[in-house]
């Protein structure tokens, strides 16, 4: 906003700024509206349609009021899928944040030789999936080269493929894709404290677990907000991961929702994917709120 | 910091890189690897035995001819190459005409509703894409656009993330430099061209980055609005290779790994930077 304080002979010129502004913001809305517009009616919208759709059964669109609600809730692919995809998000998320927090920590404290570090920290994000699908093959195949290496350690090859195993496959490819972003981001919080805090601290005969606890952790709150949400974002994208090492149908412990509804689209089950879609897009806005509230934090 | 505790970082940094650049490095040297080595180190993924696959840090007998052949006798590998150029500079060059200009007006116009749009777009960029995925299917049916390379375009050029993203990187200009070019008389389209645009090309580049990534990547969008193979890109087309095949996976694996890679190296720090400021207070 502009704020004008001079007078020109004796005539505030304030007097024109509502029109400029009024003229700046009809220019804004022309230069936002094309994206706004597209994304209404490629995202937004048929998300609106998909509300409707829940609403009615897949042949014929009639009304069925909840019906397609008490089906999907009942239904044990999606009973399965779900608990799995909570417990994936519970599991990785934590785990991707203390160990990135930890990386950041330790990598602040060698700085000259931080930025190799950094790169091979970083390398995996620019990795396409598809480009080591077969790499993740390899390695976690029932013979494959983790498992030869827990054998000559002396311990006991894992069936990663077709045991409950397979879920921790998912987590190590995630953390592996995600943890140098991360660890950036953390770094990037990290630098915004001012060193003067510390020697304060310091000087006050604080340990430094004490100054990690009062100090680092809370400066780290606005950081650990924006990494939550973006860490959320990319948990739904380790489907990929999933799909290409297992296809469509993979050992029951990585059943992901993503799975579920894409076997329901291809099987045309759409009055069960709108009402799952419903309910996931309800369950994402009230963790967004929450998140956002429990950092108390605008956007 | 005591230089016991320093060396142990180092060590334990030093460790995890390794493991973390191991799956990369497996990828890079096998592409080199012909199909007769891989299957002599990799027998026991092929056949039914208690033994486990061994690997050797390089290949034993380097070779180009897997590359060779992907590149000389493989006309399915060309046309998939072009179709995820394609799809990736489609969604780039869409973003910088019409994301670039509406995070910049959203970051520093006013605009009535300029919060409940932001928190829409926040929103919308988190839905996990199956969510969206039936009801954009049906929008693309009606567009006709089903079935051409338009179907995974169009939905990228109106992803709302690189806005998010970008809509932070505008808010760190400094409103005093705005305000002393208005005051000099600059136009609205000088000052995004000329001081909004320069001053933030880290965190553009970084967007852009992150955006190619992406496109490059995307595996969900062409599986379910593409049915016609010739329009696959390459993350469809890699997992139809063979294990039987393993030699010429590898070699296009890595030509699919190259482009994202060189990106990668060359930008590391516009990409950093950009990936911090993210971060920071918006």
């Amino acid at each position: 906003m502009i704020h004008h304080s001079t007078q020109l002979g004796g005539y505030p010129i304030t007097m024109r700024l509502p029109r400029s502004k009024h003229r700046r913001t009809a220019a804004a809305w022309a230069v936002l509206l094309p994206h706004f517009l597209g994304v209404l009616y490629v995202t937004f919208l048929p998300m609106l349609q998909v509300l409707a759709s829940s609403f009615q059964s897949a042949a014929g669109g009639m009304w069925v009021g909840i019906r397609n609600y008490q089906t999907v809730l009942h239904n044990p692919a999606f009973q399965l899928a779900l608990s799995n995809t909570i417990r994936f998000t519970l599991v990785c998320i934590p785990l991707l944040l203390v160990i990135s927090l930890g990386l950041a920590i330790a990598l602040q404290s060698i700085v000259p030789a931080g930025r190799s570090f950094t790169t091979a920290f970083l390398m995996p994000m620019a990795v396409p999936a598809a480009s080591v699908v077969l790499v993740w093959k390899v390695l976690f195949h029932n013979n494959g080269l983790i498992n030869g290496l827990l054998q000559s350690l002396g311990g006991d090859g894992v069936n990663w493929m077709e045991s409950d195993a397979a879920f921790w496959m998912l987590v190590i490819s995630y953390i592996w894709k995600n943890l140098g972003y991360t660890m950036i981001l953390w770094v990037a919080g990290l630098t915004t404290i001012s060193p003067n805090i510390y020697e304060a601290a310091q000087v006050d005969g604080a340990s430094s677990w004490q100054i990690f606890r009062y100090v680092t952790l809370p400066n780290l709150r606005p950081t650990a907000y924006t990494i939550t949400v973006l860490s959320l974002l990319n948990s739904f994208k380790v489907f990929r991961e999933a799909w290409l090492v297992a296809g469509d149908y993979p050992h029951e412990s990585m059943y992901l929702l993503q799975h579920l509804y894409n076997n329901w689209f291809r099987d045309l089950e759409y009055d069960k994917i709108s009402a799952a879609s419903v309910m996931t897009s309800a369950v994402v806005f009230l963790l967004i709120g929450f998140l956002r509230r429990a950092w108390d934090r605008e956007v | 910091m005591k230089t016991w505790k320093k060396t142990l970082n180092y060590l334990l940094l030093l460790t995890l890189a390794l493991i973390v650049v191991f799956p990369v490095w497996l990828a890079v040297t096998s592409a080199f690897s012909s199909q007769w080595e891989l299957e002599e180190k990799l027998f026991p993924i092929f056949t039914k035995t208690e033994e486990t696959a061994s690997w050797s840090l390089l290949p034993q007998a380097p070779t180009l001819q897997p590359m060779a052949e992907v590149l000389l006798d493989n006309p399915g590998f060309f046309t998939t190459f072009w179709n995820s150029v394609t799809i990736s500079l489609g969604i780039l060059a869409g973003q910088l005409v019409i994301a670039v200009p509406a995070a910049w007006v959203l970051a520093q116009f006013p605009i009535p509703g300029k919060k409940r749009i932001l928190t829409l777009y926040i929103l919308l960029m988190l839905m996990p894409f199956q969510v969206l995925m039936y009801p954009q299917y049906l929008v693309l049916k009606q567009l006709n656009l089903l079935d051409t390379l338009w179907a995974v375009i169009v939905p990228g050029v109106f992803s709302t993330f690189p806005v998010f993203l970008l809509h932070r990187f505008f808010l760190a200009i400094p409103r005093e430099i705005l305000e002393a070019a208005r005051l000099d008389g600059a136009g609205e389209v000088r000052i995004f061209c000329q001081i909004a645009m320069p001053l933030s090309a880290p965190g553009i580049l970084a967007t852009m980055i992150l955006s190619f990534l992406d496109s490059w990547n995307m595996i969900e969008q062409p599986m379910t609005y593409l049915k016609n193979k010739a329009l696959w890109p390459l993350s469809l087309f890699l997992p139809a290779i063979k294990m039987e095949d393993m030699s010429i996976g590898f070699a296009a694996a890595l030509l699919m790994l190259i482009p994202a890679l060189l990106l990668f190296i060359g930008c590391q720090d516009d990409l950093q930077e950009g990936i911090a400021l993210s971060g920071g207070k918006g």
